[in-house]
């Protein structure tokens, strides 16, 4: 559970030189609340940034009246790399790797978003060869179901289920397998080109593919009846942090989190890019059935429903593959692959569903250069946490738990 | 609605002179607004039926370099109901004539999103947005010195006493200045 923080008095003692903690103590990072002007009865917690239940190096500062949480604070930026400064001084081609370490756990994803703004500038989007799309589009899918695989997995273990984190696990490395078959690389995989791929896939993937799939069926109706409708799971789960649909769009909330407060919106519908119009797939709302509509446990079955569409979707784009863009000999996926990138002198605001939701890229390129003069990445996570104040506030501590998991963050793309 | 007509009510709404410049060659147009009046324009945005911006997706700090002398706030705003986007932009100049950050007003009273947007924006380029409830860093440490994102900036030698450039491996190992050779024009 959260350790204590020094309070009040105790804080200024021990930071004194002349203390005897001094040596222990030096400096403690910096809190918006002041200890010395809680109200009675209040206390001041400091949850991480080394916390197993916050997902890498977030830290929550965290106020509460006995077991009751009265205020939030995320205090994010332990993770910050700088990757809109590098971003300024690489060209757009080199900096895919830096793409891919944002959102380590959908690292394909936030290729294929980098990948099709650039694109975009450069004026070759919708000209590039089906089965470039086609493969693109598998993969990122592919790596969408690892993603989930891993929020509902450590959500599980941030609530005390260990089991099916090990399950969940178990399936996720056949997909990292396929990747890593694919592309060379576990997790950053540096496969999706601007204008194409480095490679075509390996030959025998869609069948492997396609018996991972057939394979995946049965385990996910097995993973929803351990996890997702056990009734420990939704007791801790149902009428949890919930997130009323207003106050989603107004903080830009995305993703799951949106879709989990009852608003049937997703970017690879309503913007329609790459292949996806071509596509057959449902869109999962959120829509109460264990508890109010918008709590934790409509997050999670959203995304437990959307690797279900998911694998729907690696179906179509396999027979697609087999059939109108099979391999052939010939096929070359870096032949649109420019030579030099240099786009016209533009502006331009991109953005994607990934895992986690609207992924962003502003690019201002001025013309004359290789290199991007701005680039700004907008991360879904970054907006998504920061609704957490709103939606734990009079909940008890451990539900706050529950309830950071499911907002599932990657702190390496809320950090950047 | 289109970008035509969102600009014809926003001049029917506050006049002409709010809009200081646009850009209609841009594969995305965008609006220059007058930076003291960008609230006001924001909340007819948000709260006029027509158009319902409901929706902050991003906001992009930009220093334009100490020649331009000028820096930019970019706001992409979408509406969910009616799926149209618009492009507002601010430009203010880089310091103030007493030389403190330049001031821009903010929009977290509209869309919440604006907040931690903000925070970013005045953490790593310096705009100071006036009436923001909580204008703190937000990645960089609480306290470091300088915006990483201004085109002057320079990277302190420490940090805490710890040395923040602490190999020149670039430099030594031979890739001197070869990566700008082969890609700046």
């Amino acid at each position: 559970m959260p350790q204590v923080l020094i309070l009040g008095n105790r804080q200024k003692e021990m930071s004194q030189p002349s203390s005897p903690y001094s040596n222990y103590i030096i400096q403690a990072e910096p809190t918006l609340h002041n200890p010395d002007n809680l109200k009675a009865g209040e206390m001041l917690l400091n949850m991480g940034p080394q916390h197993p239940s916050t997902h890498g190096v977030l830290r929550l500062e965290v106020i509460t009246d006995g077991e009751i949480i009265t205020d939030v604070v995320p205090h994010i930026g332990y993770l910050h790399r700088c990757f809109e400064k590098h971003a300024e001084t690489r060209a757009y081609n080199l900096t895919i790797p830096f793409v891919d370490r944002m959102d380590y756990l959908a690292a394909m994803n936030s290729e294929h978003v980098w990948a099709m703004g650039v694109e975009k500038m450069l004026g070759i989007d919708g000209q590039l060869p089906r089965r470039v799309e086609f493969i693109r589009v598998l993969v990122a899918e592919l790596n969408r179901i690892a993603s989930h695989f891993l929020a509902i997995g450590t959500y599980a273990i941030d609530i005390g289920a260990y089991t099916p984190f090990l399950w969940m696990l178990r399936d996720r490395e056949h997909i990292q397998r396929l990747l890593e078959w694919v592309s060379g690389a576990r997790m950053l995989y540096n496969y999706i080109w601007i204008g194409g791929l480095y490679y075509d896939l390996p030959i025998g993937f869609e069948e492997r593919c396609r018996e991972f799939i057939d394979y995946l069926q049965p385990k996910l109706d097995e993973f929803e009846d351990i996890l997702l409708k056990n009734k420990i799971f939704i007791d801790r789960t149902a009428n949890i942090g919930v997130l009323p649909l207003n106050v989603a769009i107004n903080y830009g909330c995305s993703g799951p989190m949106l879709r989990g407060s009852g608003l049937k919106f997703d970017l690879r519908r309503v913007d329609g890019y790459s292949v996806y119009p071509e596509l057959e797939f449902d869109i999962p709302v959120g829509q109460g059935i264990m508890g109010t509509t918008g709590d934790c446990w409509d997050r999670n079955y959203i995304r437990a429903l959307e690797c279900r569409e998911s694998s729907k979707i690696i179906r179509q784009c396999l027979d697609h593959l087999e059939t109108d863009c099979k391999r052939t000999p010939d096929f070359d996926p870096q032949a649109m692959c420019p030579k030099k990138i240099r786009p016209k002198e533009q502006e331009l605001y991109f953005r994607a569903e990934t895992p986690r939701g609207e992924l962003g890229y502003f690019f201002r390129a001025t013309g004359k250069s290789d290199i991007p003069f701005r680039c700004k990445g907008r991360s879904p996570c970054f907006s998504n946490l920061s609704v957490l104040h709103e939606i734990s506030r009079g909940c008890m501590v451990a539900d706050m738990i529950a309830i950071v998991g499911s907002v599932d963050i990657v702190l390496g793309e809320l950090d950047r | 609605m289109s970008y035509n007509e969102i600009k014809e009510l926003i001049i029917a709404r506050f006049g002409t002179e709010i809009i200081t410049g646009e850009n209609t060659q841009n594969p995305q147009p965008f609006l220059i607004i007058k930076t003291e009046r960008l609230a006001d324009v924001c909340q007819e945005l948000f709260s006029n039926p027509q158009t319902y911006f409901d929706y902050l997706a991003c906001i992009t700090g930009l220093d334009n370099g100490p020649e331009a002398g000028t820096l930019e706030v970019i706001y992409n705003l979408y509406s969910i109901p009616y799926d149209h986007h618009l492009t507002l932009k601010v430009v203010t100049e880089r310091l103030t004539p007493t030389g403190t950050l330049p001031d821009v007003p903010t929009v977290t009273h509209i869309w919440r999103t604006a907040d931690w947007h903000e925070r970013e924006a005045y953490d790593l380029v310096g705009i100071n947005f006036t009436n923001h409830p909580d204008l703190r860093r937000i990645l960089c440490a609480h306290d470091w010195e300088g915006h990483p994102l201004r085109r002057d900036y320079e990277w302190p030698e420490y940090y805490h006493g710890l040395k923040v450039r602490y190999d020149n491996h670039n430099e030594v190992n031979g890739f001197k200045g070869e990566y700008f050779k082969t890609f700046e024009s």
